[in-house]
């Protein structure tokens, strides 16, 4: 297991010295496995908007330090090197709104061509992430607004996808879809995981969603790092989680139920599956009362 | 980063100077700026000083808030002062081909800063304590005798209300665009002015369609609440005179009088 990107004692503080000052970040310290998923939960302000972008050196850390590889994004210098922008690629929230060119091709290209790469590296990379996140080859010429919110979306994720990132970042990639929308969209990126072997990490605030496709989950409250565990692990402190605000699957509050009504059953389930398996193991112990 | 632009911000409050109507706030400060270039002596500016001093304690502002509001026009008033520092005819005591420094002009100088800074301060300070609502129906309430000659007094403070309203968001919403490009590898910094122009493509589209959405949004819910402009149309806070804004008015009249009485002997 190699690490590929670490944050030791990241602390980042908002307006300091104005009425406004918060501290968003207090002292959090993560590793993230190379070639995992990792989903990243918390509620809104919890500060994981704020960490995903110290992540390619958008933001500055007040305190602490990110390495990528082993190395420090920031130099001595307080520079941080725009080629961490294209190892770690980052999809905001609501993405389709930076969308900006005449044709789809064209604005998935922005990122490649910033890198400098050869056009016909960047025509290929076009063509592979389009297809990586579903689009038609024919739809290249298209305008992007004309599309729907949910093709926006993956033109926009198409154009980090294209810079073909170490690391790719997605900040609620979800948000605002219908449940199809979000199956697809959840879908298309495990699917990308698996074929390019890159390293996945994927914010949200909703459990449900992220359990489904996470390797590992951290769990974000108050500015910290609450947990950092595979699902399994983080969803057998499930009452804690819910007592730092944060919702647990529906399956795992159920079975959250049944052990408070002295049924001796597994609480660390995310998936009816899980659930089913361990009801019966329940039942072949005779753990009933 | 723009977040820093302090110009034009709102900090809520409670204090009296918070209180005052807004009415009395937008006459008093344009009164103010009347006496600014009135005063002409340095008493009389000591005593602005201290009354915006005064003011400034009473409003709870942080005064390195207000000092940082200054930053942005620093390079203007520092242009004011060199263009009357050098160009102003009188005694000289220093030359030096075309440019020159008389006693004069260092006095216009010093003065200009300090009527400057003194104007922005008190602008500012006029929007850090007043909610852009209030202000802007402060200045409705002001210009309504303007009704009668048919100016659409309303249709004016509502658009200014509702620009004030969306400067935050639209700024929230060009930084993260920038975020969102640079993610991508954009490079606002390096590059000719050509070059830089071009780097601003890829923020200003999308911050117009963004704009635009909004208003369009914006235009249909306020339809939706059969929102038909100024006839007949109620307030939720009525404003009103107490007697805190009698008693500024009281005051600031008092330091009106001295000035006006102290720049008879030029002081």
């Amino acid at each position: 297991m190699s690490i590929i990107l670490e944050t030791r004692g990241l602390t980042h503080v908002y307006g300091a010295g104005t009425p406004f000052e918060r501290t968003a970040l207090d002292h959090v310290d993560l590793k993230i496995v190379k070639g995992e998923i990792l989903g990243v939960i918390g509620h809104t302000g919890s500060g994981k908007s704020t960490l995903i972008q110290h992540l390619n050196g958008l933001l500055k850390p007040t305190e602490g330090e990110v390495l990528l590889d082993g190395q420090p994004i920031w130099n001595e210098k307080g520079k941080c090197a725009r080629e961490t922008r294209f190892r770690v690629g980052l999809v905001f929230q609501y993405p389709e709104y930076q969308l900006f060119e005449e044709t789809i091709a064209k604005d998935i290209a922005f990122g490649p061509s910033n890198m400098g790469l050869a056009q016909a590296e960047i025509d290929q990379r076009v063509l592979e992430s389009m297809r990586a996140v579903g689009l038609e080859e024919h739809m290249a010429n298209h305008s992007p607004f004309a599309l729907s919110g949910g093709q926006k979306r993956r033109v926009a994720i198409a154009g980090v996808i294209a810079m073909q990132p170490d690391v790719l970042v997605l900040d609620e990639p979800t948000a605002g879809l219908d449940p199809a929308g979000r199956d697809e969209i959840l879908g298309l990126i495990k699917r990308y995981h698996d074929q390019s072997g890159a390293t996945v990490l994927i914010v949200s605030h909703s459990m449900e969603d992220i359990a489904q496709v996470a390797d590992r989950l951290l769990v974000m409250n108050h500015a910290k790092a609450l947990f950092c565990d595979t699902p399994r692990e983080v969803f057998s402190h499930g009452e804690e989680i819910i007592a730092a605000g944060l919702d647990v699957p529906t399956i795992t509050k159920v079975m959250l139920e049944l052990k408070k009504r002295g049924h001796n059953v597994d609480t660390s389930v995310y998936t009816v599956a899980q659930a089913i398996d361990a009801l019966r193991a329940c039942k072949r112990k005779g753990g009933a009362r | 980063m723009l977040r820093d632009i302090t110009i034009g911000q709102f900090f809520p409050g409670d204090s009296a100077v918070h209180r005052l109507d807004p009415r009395v706030k937008i006459v008093l400060t344009i009164a103010f700026i009347v006496l600014l270039f009135l005063a002409n002596g340095p008493v009389s500016y000591a005593i602005i000083l201290a009354f915006l001093g005064i003011i400034i304690g009473i409003s709870r502002i942080s005064p390195k808030m207000v000092v940082r509001g200054l930053r942005p026009v620093l390079f203007i008033v520092a242009l004011t002062a060199a263009l009357n520092l050098f160009y102003t005819p009188g005694d000289y005591i220093w030359q030096w081909g075309f440019l020159h420094i008389s006693r004069e002009g260092i006095r216009t100088a010093v003065f200009m800063v300090i009527r400057l800074m003194l104007l922005i301060i008190a602008t500012s300070m006029l929007t850090y304590t007043t909610s852009p609502i209030q202000l802007t129906d402060g200045l409705e309430r002001l210009l309504s005798p303007l009704k009668k000659l048919h100016a659409p007094v309303h249709e004016l403070s509502m658009m200014m209300s509702i620009a004030l309203r969306f400067i935050p968001t639209l700024i929230e919403e060009t930084e993260k665009i920038i975020s969102a490009q640079k993610a991508r590898g954009a490079d606002f910094e390096s590059g000719n002015l050509v070059q830089r122009a071009r780097a601003m493509i890829p923020i200003l589209v999308p911050l117009f369609i963004s704009a635009f959405r909004r208003a369009d949004e914006l235009a249909t819910a306020m339809e939706c609440r059969l929102y038909r402009g100024d006839v007949g149309r109620t307030r939720m806070r009525q404003l009103g005179i107490a007697r805190v804004d009698i008693c500024a008015l009281a005051v600031f009249a008092l330091v009106f009088a001295a000035v006006i009485a102290l720049r008879q002997f030029d002081l």
